[in-house]
């Protein structure tokens, strides 16, 4: 998107000449969507969590009586007014805090997902930065939030916050290592890093019916498929592996003492960091923005409703694993990533390796 | 001076600013966290040197790995709830005396040298041909490097282990 502001600024007679203020306008005009996005995001993936949560615990959810001044029908404002309520909400820091660091802490993990997403394509066309190492990048920058969670529980002097901000890092630097080994089988095959290579790579048909997803190109990519989407869901602190917030242990975990705006930025984040996951498990194993009968319904438009709609589902799926799996204990957590997860990555990398040099 | 000329120098000024943090604040959780901006202005930097994986690979490793490590290690090794961790720099003319003969040494190479100039063409896909570079080329250090790894990893596995 960037590189297409600044050909579509030049090309315009007028304002030819301020190179520098182009340049900077199309970074703005690719940055501030995404920022858009993240918030309706959050809304959106907050109001179906509550709902689905309640659908599956047998209630209602959020619910109003029709119009005026409840929450609207079914509850489809009560996000909006939380979010209100969050952003108007006295922002207490603390007395005993580290006060630099209890504020940028909420930077740091806002940052790390914000520039996550501008190497994030939501069709071959809509992406804030094209280039050819998407899936490393976005690798890369989601772990930088890491470090944000570590100073929020550092700087709250809290014993809560640390414990938690201790969990999630140990969890979160575990987990990343057999998130990106079971990545590899799809560069392996694509032969690429950039997301639209990956893409490509999968259109067509295969065994006659299924779309020519990764996920059915042999079996190793469905083990390679769920490994990659646990560790994500390790990776983004939800049950059953969210020991850092455990409320039942830790109060909120590493968010103990935030509230109000702060607070509501680690949401953001933490909502961002889900459809990230689901995203990039979309994109190199469900075939990304392609149609999933193939030849039919793909294009532009179609590409982002595909892409979007396939993320989704995955996220749902995150919200259903919520209800479904009790919590782990700290020792099964690190037993299940060093002794299952790491190990079967590289059997899964081994196996297709092998499948491909065979059956191709 | 063009936009990317403007990112240039703020990225290059957002790097020493806080890589002297790291070196002179007394605060040693502060230095660690100036440490990120200070790698992630390189990372920066290497981006302007159209080096973009190694760019990747100096975030994933620093900033996701060492970093992390880093302030687990201040973190564990001091009391849990002790905000004031603190370091001292002693002997900072003498120090800084060596910093600025660097300085100046370093200033007069780079005035000094004719540089070669490449081509103002970014160049595509810088990830290939480093596969090709470690694969063909420099396979025996590779393999050699990543013995070594093996025998770290191996060791801290040992050293890990309760002892029997």
């Amino acid at each position: 998107m960037v590189d297409f502001y600044i050909n579509l600024f030049s090309s315009i007679e007028l304002i030819k000449s301020y190179q520098s203020s182009i340049f900077i306008i199309s970074v703005l005009l690719a940055g501030i969507p995404i920022f858009g996005f993240m918030a309706v995001n959050a809304l959106v993936a907050v109001y179906v969590e509550r709902k689905v949560s309640a659908f599956m615990q047998d209630r209602l959810g959020p619910m109003g009586h029709g119009v005026g001044l409840h929450a609207g029908k079914w509850g489809v404002l009560q996000t909006l007014a939380d979010a209100i309520k969050l952003l108007t909400k006295e922002d207490i820091i603390p007395e005993s805090a580290d006060k630099k660091l209890f504020l940028l802490a909420p930077c740091i993990i806002f940052i790390g997902s914000f520039v996550a997403f501008a190497g994030f394509p939501f069709n071959e066309f809509l992406i804030a930065a094209d280039f050819n190492l998407g899936l490393f990048y976005i690798l890369a920058m989601s772990s930088v939030g890491v470090i944000g969670i570590i100073l929020a529980g550092y700087s709250s002097n809290n014993k809560w916050s640390l414990y938690g901000s201790m969990r999630s890092a140990a969890q979160i630097v575990s987990y990343e290592i057999p998130a990106a080994l079971s990545l590899l089988p799809i560069v392996m095959l694509s032969g690429s890093l950039a997301f639209k290579d990956i893409v490509l790579a999968q259109t067509g048909s295969t065994l006659g019916i299924l779309p020519n997803w990764f996920i059915f190109n042999n079996p190793f990519m469905i083990i390679a498929f769920w490994l990659f989407f646990i560790a994500g869901v390790a990776e983004v602190n939800r049950t059953p592996f969210d020991l850092p917030e455990a409320e039942s242990e830790l109060v909120a975990g590493w968010m103990t003492e935030y509230s109000g705006m702060r607070w509501a930025f680690f949401f953001l984040a933490e909502y961002a960091n889900m459809f990230i996951v689901a995203g990039v498990a979309t994109i190199g194993f469900l075939g990304g923005w392609l149609s999933p009968i193939p030849g039919y319904f793909d294009g532009s438009i179609w590409g982002v409703f595909w892409l979007v709609s396939k993320t989704s589902f995955l996220i749902f799926v995150m919200m259903w694993f919520r209800w479904t799996f009790p919590r782990l204990r700290t020792d099964q957590l690190m037993r299940m990533c060093w002794k299952f997860f790491l190990p079967g990555s590289f059997f899964v990398i081994i196996g297709v390796g092998l499948w491909d040099l065979i059956m191709r | 001076m063009t936009g990317i000329n403007l990112i240039f120098w703020f990225i290059a000024i957002l790097t020493i600013v806080s890589g002297s943090i790291v070196v002179l604040s007394n605060n040693l959780i502060y230095s660690a966290v100036s440490l990120l901006f200070t790698l992630l202005g390189i990372a920066g930097l290497y981006v302007f040197l159209w080096a973009d994986f190694i760019a990747i690979t100096q975030i994933l490793i620093y900033v996701g790995g060492i970093l992390v490590l880093i302030i687990f290690g201040i973190m564990l090794t001091h009391r849990i709830t002790d905000v004031t961790l603190s370091q001292s720099s002693n002997q900072q003319i003498l120090g800084g005396g060596i910093v600025l003969v660097i300085f100046l040494g370093l200033s007069y190479m780079i005035l000094n040298t004719p540089w070669l100039e490449n081509s103002a063409v970014e160049p595509q896909e810088t990830i290939k041909q480093i596969g090709n570079l470690l694969m063909i080329d420099y396979l025996l250090p590779f393999e050699v490097a990543s013995i070594l790894l093996l025998a770290a990893l191996i060791g801290a596995a040992l050293l890990s282990r309760s002892s029997k």
